[in-house]
């Protein structure tokens, strides 16, 4: 798995900071951690060099540095965090589901930039808006504050923890190694205005319009100012010193809540996927993020904190948590009697089945229906000897046998002696055949790994055989651009517009439409990425950071 | 059971008696392969289609403009241009664009960043220059001995570097022979950078003449080891 983790966070450092970050990340990812020293002399690349790319991996909360014994510091890169780079979209995606353009601009400069003040997000992301709109119209700063803190309170966002400063003449260090957890999402007291105050009416209805606007051209690329951050001065920042970047693990919790949701409302209905929503909503309050069950809550509470708009009486509530209750998904157990009844969601067992039911189909879209059947059976009855297999599956012994081997040597299927004689005669052994969730979890996680490794480089590989055309392509749009600009007739363009020829043309096109096809499909693994992860115990996805 | 037992047995090619498995002889066993796999495998079923629909298609875009934002954005280091084949004259206007890119192109606030990884932005040094000649010269004789084809490029080298020395205030030219000498002096160069760099920042470049890394002897032994052997 670490291996093709690497190969993966290689390539998509290599596509977002360049091939010098890529040498640094996968020399510190498959070696542990180094000092500055041993990392330029493992990477052969200057130190110069070098210190940028720290740097950058720094900036975007990818590294960690200690100070070791001998008082060197010593760089760690934090590998699963290279590999969330293929969420991003997912994160700005969700941000601006929950928060309009506003969050979805904040969340996109956040994880362009890593970490960045308040101030300076907000300004920047005003900026831009107000670039988007109409002439004569501008966002307000503090629209985007609120949206910021609105962020900050659904903890969406969080605080980077400072490092420890290798200053050393910081007497009080000890005390600043780490913000502390409850300041993780506090707001800057200079920062801390009363927001509710600043009435919405205004910029409301400009955002409308943006949107009107953006509808037309939203593969288009959006207006973005690329002035480096070192354009601003941060130095009379009133939030000086307090960095904030994208709390992933909330976003992972969303994600997950909505996961667990949409199949609750694919396999009931609509209402139970509302109860279900309800009581994730009251747990919220009780349990710890992340937790694997929740407070058991009463159907009395839950009832009360129902949206009004469902309509729902009490006792059509009771028997949909019943139906929940007994429906083998088990995300909803049954704890207690008391209150009308107490129920417990448990979202690890949520996790399982929306892990298993994707592991099916994989089975079933790689090896076919039968296969699919015998994978079902055997996690159905956990453990069977080749002989029931065959006749529990009812598919002929001859085809039964090469199914289950096939399953086996593709690592589907473990196998587990129990020999009735001390001598482990194959004769006298009982072959049980099962499925390890755990094992074949982590079996589709890496091949995932090495899929989405693939996919890029391939799109890596299509982009350089084209590299030529493209660049044509470029100028050709370039000059057409200028022409059109200085107002120039019909003829000229179309003359300029005939400098790619029909071939060319297509063959941009077959280009655009395989490279589209293999961005949609690195978006789509990751999603079955996700769910693998968050299933899998102790993996990246559902740890506090 | 199975690979520990099978020492023992050496009369017979298995450890275990293939006919318990159904087999007559061993000619029927399935042969073992020999070749990787094939790179494309023939798919035995047809992948389904992806996901489409507005959500797919938005997130398609962003991740396709973040890309795109990201080429452009200074965390994207490009990599200093590879050595060329020939030296051009026009290299020297070229590298002029690429050394503005020396630093980082955006600040990090220092105070959360490890200080080591400060680069310092190079400012041109008159009194450096006059040392080099000594520096360059032992160099140019210990490659010199071994017929090494560096030795014309020092002596363009030199050449230039006494143009440079009557050219006054040109900077970039300045920071671009620099480089040069880094590229000469490699490694050495590279360690007192990281650890003198404060006094050459300062023009203190005297310990540069004096300090000796002893590398030069090692050199200077293999030579005379060449020219007469001891026996």
């Amino acid at each position: 798995m670490a291996q093709s983790q690497v190969r993966l966070g290689g390539l998509l450092l290599q596509h977002q900071y360049g091939e010098i970050v890529e040498n640094v990340g996968t020399f510190l990812a498959s070696k542990g951690s180094f000092a500055l020293r041993d990392i330029t002399d493992g990477t052969k690349l200057g130190v110069n060099e070098v210190k940028k790319a720290l740097c950058v991996l720094i900036q975007h909360n990818m590294m960690d540095f200690e100070k070791n014994r001998r008082g060197l510091i010593e760089y760690t890169v934090h590998i699963n965090k290279v590999l969330l780079i293929t969420r991003y979209p997912r994160y700005i995606y969700c941000a601006k589901t929950l928060y309009g353009d506003v969050g979805e601009f904040l969340v996109e400069e956040l994880l362009s930039h890593g970490q960045m003040l308040m101030s300076q997000v907000c300004r920047r992301v005003s900026d831009r808006i107000t670039q988007a709109l109409e002439e004569g119209q501008s966002m307000d700063e503090f629209q985007v504050r609120k949206t910021f803190v609105e962020l900050v309170k659904t903890h969406f966002l969080q605080r980077v923890a400072s490092p420890p400063s290798d200053s050393g003449d910081n007497a009080d260090s000890e005390t600043e190694l780490q913000v502390m957890e409850k300041e993780m999402f506090l707001i800057p007291p200079a920062m801390d205005i009363d927001y509710s105050k600043v009435h919405s009416s205004v910029t409301s209805s400009s955002k409308r319009k943006r949107e009107d606007g953006e509808e037309g051209d939203k593969v288009a690329k959006r207006p973005r100012s690329t002035s480096p951050l070192s354009d601003e001065k941060n130095e009379d920042a009133p939030d000086k010193g307090v960095y904030w970047h994208v709390n992933f693990t909330r976003f992972h919790q969303f994600f997950r809540d909505q996961s667990v949701l949409s199949a609750v409302n694919s396999k009931i209905d609509r209402y139970a996927c509302e109860i279900v929503r309800t009581m994730l909503r009251i747990s919220e309050k009780t349990t710890v993020p992340l937790a694997p069950t929740t407070h058991p809550m009463s159907s009395h509470e839950i009832f009360q904190n129902l949206p009004p708009e469902l309509d729902l009486n009490r006792q059509t509530l009771g028997e949909y948590l019943t139906l929940l209750a007994e429906d083998k998904t088990e995300i909803v157990n049954k704890a207690g009697e008391s209150g009308g009844g107490m129920y417990v969601l448990n979202m690890q067992k949520a996790l399982e089945t929306l892990c298993k039911a994707s592991i099916e189909s994989v089975v079933q879209e790689r090896f076919g229906s039968k296969c699919s059947r015998i994978f079902r059976l055997l996690l159905m009855k956990r453990h069977l000897e080749q002989k029931q297999v065959e006749d529990m599956a009812m598919i002929p012994a001859k085809e039964a046998k090469e199914l289950l081997y096939k399953l086996f040597s593709e690592n589907f299927v473990t196998m587990q002696e129990i020999p009735k004689t001390p001598d482990h005669a194959p004769s006298r052994t009982f072959y049980l055949f099962g499925i390890n969730m755990h094992q074949v979890s982590r079996m589709l996680l890496d091949r995932c790994y090495k899929a989405m490794g693939n996919l890029i480089s391939r799109r890596e590989h299509e982009n350089t055989e084209n590299r030529r055309l493209v660049e044509k392509s470029q100028r050709v749009d370039a000059i057409a651009a200028s022409l059109q600009s200085s107002g120039a007739d019909t003829t000229q363009m179309s003359e300029v517009e005939e400098m790619i020829t029909p071939p060319e043309r297509q063959q941009l096109n077959k280009l655009k439409h395989d490279i589209s096809k293999l961005e949609q499909s690195e978006l789509q693994l990751d999603e079955t990425i996700f769910l693998l992860e968050s299933y899998l115990p102790g993996s990246a996805a559902m740890v506090m950071y | 059971m199975g690979g520990r037992g099978r020492g023992r047995g050496r009369g017979k090619p298995l450890s275990f008696d293939i006919e318990s498995l159904g087999f007559q002889n061993k000619k029927e066993l399935p042969k073992s392969k020999e070749e990787p796999p094939p790179l494309y495998p023939p798919l035995e079923f047809k992948p389904v289609p992806l996901q489409e629909g507005e959500e797919a298609n938005y997130l398609l875009a962003l991740k396709q403009e973040f890309r795109g934002s990201m080429r452009e954005s200074p965390y994207f280091i490009k990599p200093q241009s590879a050595k060329k084949d020939i030296e051009r004259y026009s290299d020297k206007y070229q590298l002029n664009g690429q050394n503005k890119r020396q630093g980082l192109g955006w600040t990090p606030d220092w105070n959360t960043f490890p200080k080591e990884l400060r680069i310092r932005e190079k400012k041109p040094k008159r009194l450096k220059l006059s040392v080099k000649p000594s520096l360059s010269g032992t160099k140019l004789k210990v490659k010199g001995q071994k017929g090494d084809a560096k030795e014309a490029e020092n002596k363009l080298k030199q050449i230039l570097q006494a143009e440079e020395d009557g050219e006054d205030d040109d900077d970039e030219d300045d920071e671009e022979e620099e480089k040069k000498k880094k590229e000469a002096e490699g490694e050495e160069e590279e360690e007192e950078e990281l650890y003198d760099e404060e006094d050459i920042e300062e023009g203190t470049d005297y310990a540069l003449s004096y300090f000796d890394n002893g590398e030069d002897y090692l050199d200077a032994d293999d030579d005379a080891l060449e020219d007469g052997p001891v026996y």
